[in-house]
């Protein structure tokens, strides 16, 4: 017999809560969809003041249960315990008020409103009128900051921050609620390297106060550094829990993938050819100056530095998105003028763009959709009609090449997983036949099975010829894959390096030049 | 989350194949079989077995399905065209200027009576097409909103509606020029027109892309769609449209007036939500848009019918509209899971 959430809050405020063994424990969930059995028999054991990481693959489950331990969705079976007291959350709301608080991936903060009002939300504090007490509020949300040693003005407007800094703004609110338990999913995903540094000091300032973290990453490194546990789920199933000192990176892939992954980074040496793409001191006004560079014909050229170096914008630049304020764009040798995307594509391009939400999918639109929009520019039309059947053909051959697990083509592109969406944007590139392909951030979130297989294929897209750009924040995928790297930091290119010179420290010393 | 897809039942895939507009056509269905009732029930004879009563349906529907299917386009573009309207009266305005026969008393062009009926029927698409285009030219050049760009439009073009005679309504009209309007030539120039921005919509390069620009206009831009261009064809199409639409209503009632076509874009609007054509964009089908305006004919007859005050009428049909669209609220929450 589950507690409601009302008495169990109740509880807690008087402050009779026993002292359990964990701070949060699911046993036996189950939880269905139509069609999909997201979570079978699974567990979840949280303790007090640790971290604890969510492993596994995209679609192994990991964000169906932090979903059900945030109250957004009910179990069909099992049992959930806060502080070993059965509990069963049916909203959001109850899951806050019994100190579970979730920072969701995509924040939900209100961009027009300020830093302060959006903490304290529902509960401002109030005068003896009853009107909001702007002045009380300001000095709450600065004591706050002063806690978690979070320098931003409570005054601010939200849509005024960076995307770090609103995470900070969230992960304020989530503490403010005196939360015991909090939940993160992939924060660091729009954090740089000194912004990561700082949310990293902050979880383990909580974890000492012995609130319990639940962290969820796709970033093995992240599991070794901040997390004290980490629990792997493949396939809507529990497989372990391990201290994250008592194992390898190797092993958690292993668990992860129920496989051995023998080559991450398939990378061959394959003949390089004629310089395929050359761009000259391209600039963009206030965003990149005077980068120059040159791709050949099967070679990889990774560009990396921090989020904000400008590697995405000399991308949309050369695509023709943000068309150059100076510079040339040459490709085999003529200098082209590239005003729109429509013209980049007339000149062999294709460009996987980095948000695959906002740029890529057609969400609503199903598969065959999806990845036909591209080569519709020059190919399967007639007289404006398009010649479905070559077309549906085509599309069917590159889904099974590319091995898209889908129901089928006409299945809508949001109920695929990350890596299979993925993999469509690529093949709807593909099908336009490319001399030269720019990825940017091509494994970004998606699960270390399709990351191979995606690696696999840009390898094989270098032998046949084409000339591959790739921008990644994965420093192992930049020195996996390219064949040189150019290094930028703060819209300036710092270096480029060799792949037999090309180190992690190297990279790193460029972008931070 | 869901990487298990293959495991989603054969039988779930099916019934999600099956087109929406049978949804659309079972609520048509419904609610004539309910005025069929309640007709028996109330007027002690039937509803549906009156061929007069159907072909005043039709006659009734064609005007605003002509409109209907040039918005729906706009609508899956993620756009709104409220100057329809408008358009039909400046079309219907301008057309029948040049559709006058010499025998009337005085014509509004005296040296350019009875001219061969093409005139009419060209100037009036033109002055439609120009005011789309125009329509889309803001929406797609300056990016202020549809909203904003056609609500401008349905001002200044019923402006000109007014302008162009300082009110009077223009009559005389050669029978030429009326024979459009005649009969049953209304339904078949809808059903034309609906069947070939059907066939344009499903089977052509210029549907694919007014879809996929609905779904995300980022990512079919950076697909290599030139969405400004495209989308001023759209709007041109939907003023074309609302320009036959004009030409059709002015050769039906032998005349033209300023006030024609009042309210006629929210009819359309109407009918293409009604038939499943999503506010959000990306989603809806001409033959959706064609089921909804019948809806639309067949209440308003029915209502008539049965006596309903034309006022009750009004406020009924309000509830209805807002009704399909929290429906379709409602489906893409579900879609959601």
């Amino acid at each position: 017999m589950a507690i409601s959430p009302s008495t169990m809050a109740a509880v807690r405020a008087s402050g009779a809560v026993p002292q359990a063994e964990y701070l949060l424990n699911a046993e036996n969930i189950r939880k269905e969809f139509p069609g999909v059995l997201a979570l079978d028999d699974v567990r979840f054991r949280l303790k007090r003041g640790t971290v604890h990481a969510l492993m596994g693959e995209n679609g192994a489950g990991k964000s169906t249960l932090m979903k059900i331990l945030a109250g957004i969705y009910v179990p069909d079976q099992g049992e959930v315990y806060l502080k070993g007291l059965p509990i069963r959350l049916k909203s959001p709301l109850d899951a806050l008020e019994n100190g579970i608080a979730m920072i969701h991936q995509e924040l939900n903060l209100m961009p027009f409103m300020t830093v302060a009002e959006n903490i304290w939300i529902r509960r401002e504090p109030t005068n003896s009128f009853g009107l909001v007490d702007h002045g009380r509020m300001y000095d709450m949300t600065a004591e706050l900051f002063e806690r978690l040693n979070i320098r931003l003005d409570p005054d601010a407007e939200v849509r005024d921050l960076s995307v770090a800094n609103r995470q900070m703004v969230e992960i304020a609110k989530a503490v403010s609620y005196e939360s015991d338990v909090l939940i993160m999913d992939e924060p660091t995903s729009a954090l740089t390297e000194r912004e990561v540094e700082h949310l990293f000091a902050i979880i383990r300032d909580l974890r000492a106060q012995g609130i319990g973290i639940v962290y969820i990453t796709h970033k093995m490194n992240e599991l070794f550094e901040i997390a004290d546990e980490f629990s792997v789920f493949r396939d809507g199933r529990y497989i372990a829990t391990h201290a994250s000192s008592d194992v390898t990176r190797d092993d958690i892939i292993k668990m992860m993938v129920g496989r051995e992954i023998t080559q991450m980074f398939p990378k061959e040496e394959v003949p390089i050819g004629d310089v395929v793409l050359s761009v000259k001191d391209l600039s963009l006004r206030n965003v990149f100056r005077d980068v120059s560079f040159e791709v050949r014909a099967g070679e990889i050229l990774g560009i990396a530095g921090l989020v904000g170096s400008g590697r995405s914008n000399v991308a949309e630049t050369i695509f023709g998105v943000t068309p150059a304020t100076t510079g040339t764009i040459a490709i085999n040798g003529r200098t082209v003028a590239i005003a729109s995307p429509n013209e980049a594509i007339g000149h062999g391009m294709a460009f996987l763009t980095e948000d695959r939400k906002d740029t890529g999918c057609l969400l609503i639109l199903d598969v065959l959709e999806n990845m036909q929009i591209a080569v519709l520019q020059e190919r399967f039309v007639k007289f404006g009609f398009v010649a479905e059947k070559q077309l549906t053909a085509a599309c069917q051959e590159m889904s099974d090449k590319l091995r898209v697990k889908t129901p089928g083509l006409e299945e809508k592109i949001e109920n695929l997983s990350g890596g299979n969406q993925q993999k469509v944007l690529i093949g709807r590139w593909l099908l336009t036949n490319p001399k030269i392909l720019i990825l940017d951030e091509p494994t970004r979130g998606i699960d270390v099975g399709a990351k191979a297989e995606i690696h696999r294929l840009v390898t094989q897209l270098a032998r046949q010829g084409v000339a591959v750009v790739m921008i990644s924040s994965e420093m192992p995928e930049v020195l996996g894959m390219s064949d040189r790297i150019m290094v930028m930091h703060e819209g300036r290119v710092t270096g480029f390096l060799d792949r037999k010179d090309a180190t992690q420290v190297k990279v790193m010393e460029l972008a931070s030049k | 989350m869901t990487s298990e897809q293959a495991t989603i039942p054969a039988a779930a895939r099916r019934s999600r194949r099956m087109p929406p507009e049978v949804n659309i056509l079972l609520v048509l269905i419904g609610i004539a079989l309910v005025f069929e009732i309640l007709g028996w029930i109330l007027a002690g004879q039937s509803f549906l077995a009156n061929t007069q009563r159907l072909r005043i349906i039709i006659l009734q529907v064609s005007v605003i399905g002509i409109i209907a299917v040039g918005v729906t386009q706009v609508i899956i573009t993620g756009g709104v065209d409220l100057s329809s309207g408008s358009v039909v009266g400046m079309t219907a305005m301008v057309a029948a200027s040049f559709a006058q026969t010499s025998a009337w008393a005085r014509p509004i062009y005296p040296g350019l009576t009875d001219l061969p009926f093409i005139i009419p029927i060209l100037v009036g698409l033109g002055i439609g097409l120009l005011a789309g285009f125009i329509n889309g030219w803001l929406i797609a050049r300056t990016r202020i909103p549809p909203f904003i760009a056609t609500l401008g439009m349905m001002v200044s073009a019923r402006g000109v509606a007014k302008w162009y005679t300082k009110g009077s309504p223009i009559s005389g009209l050669s029978d030429q020029f009326t024979f459009i309007g005649s009969s049953i030539w209304p339904v078949v120039i809808f059903l034309v027109v609906a069947l070939i921005f059907h066939i344009a919509l499903r089977y052509t390069r210029y549907g694919k892309f007014t879809y996929a620009i609905g779904a995300n206009a980022q990512a079919a831009r950076v697909s290599g769609i030139d969405i400004e261009r495209h989308l001023i064809k759209v709007y041109a199409i939907a003023g074309l449209l609302a320009g036959l639409a004009g030409i059709v209503t002015a050769a039906r009632a032998q005349t033209a007036q300023a006030g024609m076509g009042v309210t006629y874009e929210l009819d359309a609007i109407a009918a293409a939500v009604i038939g499943g054509t999503s506010l959000a964009g990306g989603v809806g089908r001409i033959t959706g848009t064609v089921i909804g305006a019948i809806i639309l004919g067949v209440m308003i007859s029915g209502f008539t019918f049965l006596r309903v005050d034309a006022y009750y009428q009004e406020i009924i049909k309000g509830a209805i509209i807002v009704a399909a669209v929290v429906v379709d609220v409602y489906r893409q929450k579900k879609r959601k899971v």
